[in-house]
């Protein structure tokens, strides 16, 4: 469930958009009235607000507000703004034109949403960038990555929930072969990760389990921490634990020393309006504080400010 | 007599050609009607055809299973030509899983339909058969164009006007390195060639084929050595009118076998509404006789008619 709170009833997008104007007015911006709006409407509301604001005062929004603000504030809010679909292609294509292809967000992308949800967000890519979603993939990502990534993006995924047990036995068989073998990036794998339903693949796993108890996450687990390795266990983690993935992803970047803003932004902007409820839920049992708590801690200023107001305070 | 038994026979052979002449048959009923001689005769002057043991009569297996193929030809077209087209390409596709049909359907499919018939065909496939086209094509099968495979039925490509010249010709002369530098057997499953060939816009692929032409002074197909699929794949992209031509002629060549001669069907009924017109150019340029002429001498029947009508005679 989303954490997004909207006010009932909701102003109009014309009230909002002038709200929006009244804060960039003068010396500074109102932060708060920007969070006080932006971080309290839904995806349809906000693409009003932004469609009210330029027919009201013929400048565009986003530009607008990139002048306005800056820094991690300014990113979280310029990635909130986007309903969810283009939000991911923007985000994707960010991440794989970055110097080295920032491959959690496009597992997560590839990976979290269903196949007809991925698809959307191929078909907005394409109609921003010009090209495939795969065919930037595939060009920017080298080696085994460009094998997984590749895959995990290009393969329209059957949904149903049927299962075959008997795959199931003789799959789990094939990775635990490649597994002992140490060959990670076996194309098996790849081939059974990418392809198979969520329901299979779920089935394999539990097989998996049954036959040498120990998850499949576990058993990929090597001492030196590579990076090839833990982009598999995130697919994994995301194409069947989701909540769970991103409970830890969180729980890594406000729990450890250093802190990652891209991430967390990225975590609670694509999830506030979908599943951070119960992600929170997660994150409290498992952190021994709420994430507001944890949030609080490691941010401060607007950014904090914008994040809070997402998570549901 | 003589005339009214060859053209019996013809009718009946289900031999060279395609299809049954029905009408023929029919009339022959009504002319020979109460006259068991005639039947006699006519079967004992039928050699290869009608056999004895002993003294029964007998028909040839071969003869009646080739007949049974003969007659059906009418009513898989009927049954195609109502099928919707997503239907019906998942079908073929699927017919390969199972080895009744040769790979080169799955690069047909893939290469010459647009990305939103192809979605459709794998939203059909996955509707009819419970599992996505690109996990059984990955499970299935297993040979050294594998790869290749995945990767062209997984495509969902660009299809906008922009392409970029630059990086078409980078990519032309990159192909031009691999082939150089590969032996032809290991071509196939070349990292490079299999992401260029799989994730780039049509558009994007002809402008690399064409700069490839004018870098190394011939078409890159004659550069594939003896790598069908490779072959088959750079065709439908970059010249499907002419790899339709060819397999109809291959259909119609002496001696053609079952798969063959079943693309007549397959490509006639897939392409008349899309571009009928130019394979039958292409067609007679090629190989110097109508596609019309072509049909009316080898082929008979209800089925005849239906293939002359779908051409657009």
């Amino acid at each position: 469930m989303a954490t997004l709170s909207i006010p009932n009833p909701v102003p109009s997008a014309i009230e909002d958009a002038e709200k929006l104007r009244k804060a960039f007015q003068g010396w500074g911006t109102d932060e708060k009235a920007m969070i006080a709006v932006l971080a309290h409407r839904d995806a349809a509301q906000r693409k009003q607000i932004k469609i009210a604001y330029e027919e009201q005062y013929k400048e565009k929004l986003l530009k607008r507000i990139e002048s306005e603000i800056s820094g991690h504030f300014e990113r979280a809010v310029y990635r909130w703004i986007f309903d969810p679909v283009e939000r991911q292609a923007i985000m994707a294509n960010i991440a794989i034109k970055n110097k080295v292809v920032d491959f959690p967000v496009i597992i997560e992308i590839a990976c979290i949403n269903s196949s007809n949800e991925l698809l959307s967000v191929k078909q907005v890519y394409q109609s921003l960038y010009k090209h495939s979603m795969e065919e930037d993939v595939a060009s920017h990502a080298t080696g085994d990555f460009r094998k997984l990534l590749f895959a995990l993006v290009g393969t329209y995924r059957y949904d149903g929930e049927e299962i075959n047990t008997e795959l199931a036995k003789t799959e789990a068989k094939i990775l635990n072969d490649a597994i002992t073998k140490g060959e990670y990036n076996s194309d098996e794998i790849i081939r059974i990760l990418s392809t198979r339903s969520k329901a299979q693949l779920q089935a394999t796993f539990n097989c998996y389990k049954d036959a040498h108890n120990l998850s499949i996450t576990k058993a990929l687990s090597t001492k030196t921490p590579n990076d090839f390795v833990i982009a598999l266990r995130a697919a994994i983690r995301c194409r069947t634990t989701p909540t769970k993935y991103f409970e830890k992803v969180l729980r890594n970047i406000l729990q450890k020393s250093g802190m990652d803003e891209d991430a967390l932004t990225r975590v609670i902007v694509m999830h506030a309006e979908k599943d951070l409820k119960e992600i929170k839920e997660l994150f409290q049992t498992r952190a021994n504080m709420t994430l507001e708590q944890a949030v609080a801690k490691k941010t401060s200023g607007d950014y904090e400010n914008f994040l809070l107001a997402l998570i549901g305070n | 007599m003589a005339d009214e038994t060859l053209s019996l026979k013809k009718a009946f052979s289900g031999h060279g050609g395609f299809g049954v002449d029905e009408t023929t048959m029919a009339a022959m009923v009504t002319k020979w009607r109460k006259q068991p001689d005639q039947k006699s005769r006519f079967r004992s002057d039928f050699s290869g055809f009608f056999t004895k043991i002993g003294s029964i009569e007998k028909c040839e297996d071969d003869y009646l299973l080739r007949l049974k193929t003969e007659f059906s030809r009418f009513k898989n077209i009927m049954v195609l030509w109502l099928m919707h087209p997503w239907e019906r390409d998942a079908r073929w596709m699927h017919h390969v899983m199972h080895k009744s049909y040769p790979f080169t359907v799955i690069v047909e499919i893939a290469c010459t339909r647009t990305s939103e018939e192809l979605l459709g065909a794998k939203r059909a496939y996955q509707a009819l058969f419970n599992h996505s086209v690109e996990e059984d094509v990955a499970y299935h099968i297993k040979e050294s164009y594998s790869k290749l495979l995945v990767g062209l039925v997984s495509s969902f490509r660009y299809e906008g006007p922009q392409v970029d010249n630059d990086m078409a010709k980078w990519e032309a002369k990159a192909l031009g390195n691999v082939i150089k530098s590969s032996g032809s057997g290991k071509l196939i499953q070349n990292e490079e060639v299999i992401r260029i060939l799989t994730t780039r816009s049509k558009r994007h692929l002809k402008a690399t084929f064409k700069h490839y032409k004018e870098l190394h002074g011939k078409p890159i197909e004659e550069d594939l050595g003896a790598n069908l699929c490779l072959q088959e794949t750079v065709k439908c992209i970059d010249k499907p009118a002419k790899y339709f031509s060819e397999a109809i002629n291959i259909a119609f060549k002496e001696g053609a076998d079952k798969p063959s001669k079943l693309s007549l069907t397959r490509v006639i009924i897939s392409r008349a509404d899309v571009d009928m017109e130019e394979i039958k150019e292409t067609y007679h340029k090629q190989f110097g006789v109508k596609l019309e002429d072509m049909i009316t001498k080898n082929t008979h029947g209800h089925y005849k008619d239906t293939l002359l009508t779908l051409i657009g005679k």
